[in-house]
Formats: C-alpha cells, sequence, structure tokens
C-alpha cells in the first residue's frame, strides 16, 4: 500500500515546517563527526597495516639466505659452490646470488666501522636464494637438499625473521576492525538517544499528527530526515578531518625515509573503503533512527 | 437508519483509579446531529476519546463505521481517524505552524498535492474570519481565534464524523452562532456531527439535534434517541 507523505509537491518545505528545530541545531551533527573523525582514522590505520603486512608477507615469504659457515676458506668455498649448484638445479629456485666480500662488509660496516673487517677474520659464506611461491611453500625440503652438498650451511627463512612483527600487525589490523565496529555500535546509540529526545521534544505535536491519521512510517519520516542530514554533515565534516590528518601524517612518514615506516601505505581500494564509510555512517544513522522512531511509536495507540 | 457509533457496555478506567465511564452503550446514526451535555467532570471529554480513537475502552464494545474498534490493530486506526474531525477543547494547535499550516495539516497527511490544498485552505480561513491571520502563529492569535482555526482543521478534510469538545468555549455569541451553523450545514451535507458541551443556549439553537447526558460517567438519554438498537428496530 502506497503510504502518502504530507505533500505532494512541496514535501520537503511542507515536511520540513513539521518539526521545528533549525538543521544543526543539536549535538548530533558534531557528535557524528567526532566519531565519524575517528572511525576514518582507525579504519585507515588498520588498512595501512594490513597493506604492510601483506607486503612483508610477500616479500618476505619468497626469500631465505643460506649461510656456509667453516673457518677453513678453502673448504668453505667448496661447500659454498656445492650449495649453488645445488639449489640452481632445485626446481623453484629463481635467483642465486653469492655476496661479494664487498657486500658482507657494507652489511657489517654499522657494527665494525669501515674497513673493519681483518683480512684473517673467518666470515661466512653468505648466499641470497628467491624462491617462486610453490617453492617457498617446501622450503624444508629445499634446505635439506642444500645441506647435502654443504654440511656446514644454515637456512635462514626471512619469513621467520619478521613472523612476530607481521603477526603484531595482523593483531593491529583485527584490534582496528573491532574498533570501527565499536564506534559503528556507538555512534547507532548516539543517534538512538537522540531520536527518543527529540521523539520526546515533539510529542504533543506527533500525538496530534497521529490522531489526524498520520501513520507511524509518517512520522518516522519526518525523524529519520532530519537525522540523515544531520548524520550526512556530521559524516562528511568527520571524514574531511580525518583526510587531511592521514594526509598529513602520510607526508611525515614518507619524510622518515624507507624502511619499516615507508611501507606503511594507503593503497586506492583502501581509500575506497575509507569513502564508503561515511556513506555508511548515514545509512546507518538512517536506519537506526527509522527503527528506534517505529518502535517508540509502537507504545502510542 | 445506518449506525456509524455503537457502544456497548463500555467502561473506561485510567490506571487503578474508579470508572470514568461505566456502562455506557448508546447507539449513534449516519448524519445526524448530537449534543452530549453534563457537568463538569461528568466523563464527556473521556468519551470523545473514545469516539476519535484516543482511547481504548477497559471493558466493552465499539463499532466504528461498523467495525469493532477495541481488538482492531492500531496500524488501522490511522484510515479511521481521517475519516473523524476533531476539535479538541485546548485546540492543539501545532505552535511553530502558521494558521494556514495548521489548518492544512489533516490534508497534508492524507497526501494531497500542495496545489491543491491552497485553494480549500484559503476558503476556510475566509469562512471563520481569518484570512488576514493566515501567517500568524497560535501564540500571537486570541483564545477565540485559535478555537477557530482549531474547527477549520478539524473539518476542512470533510470528515464522515466530526467530533467537536466545548468547541464555542472561548468564542463571541455571534462566532458561535457562526460556528454552529458551519456544523449544521456540515450535518446536513450528511457529516455525523457530535458536540460537547455544558452551554445549554447552544442546544436550543439546533431544534433536531438529540442530546445524550453524562452523570458521574453514566449516559442518561433525554430524547430517547440513542437506545441500542435504534428505535424501530428494538425487540420486545
Amino acid at each position: 500500500m502506497r503510504v502518502p507523505r504530507f505533500s505532494g509537491a512541496g514535501v520537503s518545505a511542507a515536511e520540513r515546517k513539521l518539526l521545528p528545530e533549525g538543521r544543526l541545531a543539536g549535538p548530533m551533527p558534531w557528535v557524528i563527526a567526532i566519531m565519524m573523525f575517528l572511525t576514518v582514522l582507525v579504519a585507515a590505520g588498520g588498512l595501512a597495516l594490513g597493506s604492510a603486512a601483506e607486503g612483508f608477507q610477500a616479500g618476505l615469504a619468497g626469500r631465505m639466505t643460506v649461510q656456509v659457515v667453516e673457518a677453513n676458506p678453502d673448504e668453505r668455498d667448496r661447500q659454498a659452490a656445492a650449495a649453488i649448484a645445488e639449489l640452481e638445479r632445485l626446481p623453484g629456485v629463481e635467483d642465486v646470488h653469492r655476496l661479494s666480500e664487498d657486500e658482507i662488509g657494507d652489511l657489517l660496516e654499522p657494527w665494525l666501522g669501515v674497513g673493519g673487517i681483518e683480512a684473517d677474520l673467518p666470515m661466512p659464506a653468505l648466499i641470497d636464494v628467491d624462491l617462486s611461491p610453490v617453492a617457498s611453500r617446501r622450503i624444508d625440503r629445499i634446505a635439506q637438499a642444500v645441506r647435502a652438498v654443504a654440511p656446514a650451511a644454515r637456512v635462514d627463512r626471512h619469513s621467520d625473521w619478521l613472523a612476530p612483527l607481521a603477526s603484531l600487525l595482523s593483531s593491529l589490523r583485527w584490534l582496528a576492525l573491532a574498533l570501527v565496529l565499536l564506534m559503528a555500535g556507538a555512534t547507532a546509540a548516539t543517534v538512538v538517544l537522540a531520536a527518543r529526545g527529540s521523539l520526546n521534544t515533539h510529542r504533543a505535536t506527533i500525538e496530534v499528527l497521529h490522531l489526524m491519521g498520520s501513520t507511524d512510517r509518517q512520522v518516522a519520516h519526518l525523524f529519520q530526515r532530519r537525522i540523515a542530514l544531520d548524520a550526512l554533515f556530521g559524516g562528511a565534516l568527520g571524514f574531511v578531518a580525518a583526510v587531511g590528518v592521514i594526509l598529513l601524517l602520510g607526508r611525515r612518514i614518507s619524510g622518515v625515509g624507507a624502511g619499516l615506516l615507508g611501507s606503511v601505505t594507503l593503497p586506492p581500494l583502501a581509500w575506497v573503503l575509507l569513502l564508503a564509510l561515511p556513506i555508511a555512517g548515514v545509512l546507518l544513522a538512517t536506519v537506526a533512527a527509522r527503527l528506534s522512531i517505529l518502535v517508540a511509536l509502537r507504545k502510542l495507540l | 437508519m445506518a449506525s456509524i457509533v455503537q457502544f456497548e457496555n463500555v467502561g473506561l478506567r485510567y490506571g487503578t483509579g474508579a470508572e470514568t465511564l461505566s456502562d455506557v452503550t448508546f447507539n449513534l446514526e449516519v448524519g445526524r446531529f448530537y449534543f452530549l451535555t453534563g457537568a463538569s467532570g461528568a466523563g464527556k471529554t473521556s468519551l470523545l476519546k473514545l469516539l476519535y480513537l484516543a482511547q481504548r475502552p477497559s471493558r466493552g464494545l465499539i463499532r466504528l463505521f461498523g467495525e469493532d474498534v477495541v481488538t482492531m490493530p492500531r496500524a488501522r486506526f490511522p484510515g479511521f481517524r481521517r475519516r473523524i474531525g476533531v476539535v479538541f477543547q485546548d485546540f492543539r494547535l501545532v505552535p511553530h505552524l502558521s494558521a494556514f499550516d495548521n489548518i492544512a495539516l489533516p490534508l497534508r497527511i492524507a497526501g494531497v498535492p500542495e496545489e491543491e490544498i491552497h485553494t480549500p485552505v484559503d476558503e476556510m480561513l475566509a469562512w471563520v474570519g481569518l484570512s488576514d491571520r493566515s501567517t500568524a502563529r497560535p501564540a500571537t492569535l486570541s483564545g477565540g481565534e485559535q478555537q477557530r482555526v482549531a474547527i477549520a482543521r478539524a473539518v476542512i478534510g470533510r470528515p464522515e464524523m466530526l467530533v467537536a469538545d466545548e468547541p464555542t468555549g472561548n468564542v463571541d455569541p455571534e462566532m458561535a452562532a457562526r460556528l454552529l451553523h458551519l456544523f449544521d450545514a456540515m450535518h446536513r451535507l450528511g457529516t455525523t456531527i457530535v458536540v460537547a458541551t455544558h452551554d445549554i443556549h447552544l442546544l436550543t439553537r439546533i431544534p433536531h439535534a438529540e442530546m445524550m447526558r453524562l452523570e458521574r460517567g453514566r449516559i442518561s438519554d433525554p430524547t430517547g434517541a440513542l437506545r441500542y438498537p435504534p428505535r424501530g428496530n428494538r425487540r420486545p
């Protein structure tokens, strides 16, 4: 059944008159703006951490380093050569690179200083290995094959080094999701309280409308329209402020340089998800307002 | 003639107090004019609330437009309420709306297009002598002017039944006569009119009106018009 609104051509003007407060009169738009600001920031943090975690895992899961720890330089070179030959023979091994003495020197420079490596200091042979995604899942077998031809070889999987960090990032991502859901719940609760308050404020008008034959849906429409406008304003304001902060932080992070912080970025899909938050906020506020008003109206005759 | 309202052993109690209305039984016929009289506190306003569906009875049967409204789901009430015009004792004008918008309210609720609202509202404003006050808000209107706006609002939707609670309490005798003439004109067009009043002078102005009297929540029927079943249909 078609439920008529309060008039035809002049719907908005006629409806606006029925509830006296001006737009943005109460605290609700500002509360929603603050909630949306925090929600977008938390969501952006979660999405950036998720992106970083995925980047680490993708970059490190397929890499390993073989160290040949042998005091005798000839034996060390022999085992290193045997290990390289074995690795190059194995399927799924995409690249094998033995680090030169200069490259090893560069790695140790932060600890030993420039030219700190004495000629007689025994250094292990280091071999970087890139594996295909398929091969990285059977890295234990590759390590076993290497040790068979080079008993002094130790195999380090790069993913093992950063596993605790990846786990931390994953936990933070879930925490961010939980916070976003909590704030959505808090926003809905705020809207319900505001809707009930508004209903009480306008109870006399609503009773008159009811006694003249207006339906619950007609009355709820008045409130949900107003609350949707408040949510739209608050959501847009909070979103713009949060995006400003995110862009500012992004500039600061890029100023710090590469490394762990440098990998914390927001991919395009994350921006789309962030943009969806204020839209979802308006829908959430509208639905929460409508349901709370309809429930409250059912208590009237 | 068909019944528009039937009350059978209706009782109304607010909370745990004594019954405000007790064993009320009557029958109102379509298109007739009724006065409801009684002293203050006799239960007139409570009876009218039952008529315009602002209250459900504590007991008894009420049929409105041929349907039982006691057990009717509340979702069906709006359709019934649109068939009833109400003049409240305290006017109940919407304070932030102008006289024009207050009068237009029933039409807007019924979904009448905006372009079809202005002419009937302007005509009604002219009829109650408030054309020059159409933009005034209730707080700036006198008691009599507010009452006229309330009456105009009640009748603009051409209801099948008009219920008025002391509709002439705040107007001068000349305006009271005009308003009663309006009610009588609506009655002649087929609208059932129920006017609650304790002004005995009003009763003489509509000689063909029936009268029912409330005394301490119980109804009496001085003109014999309210018996149920209606006259002529009574069984021995």
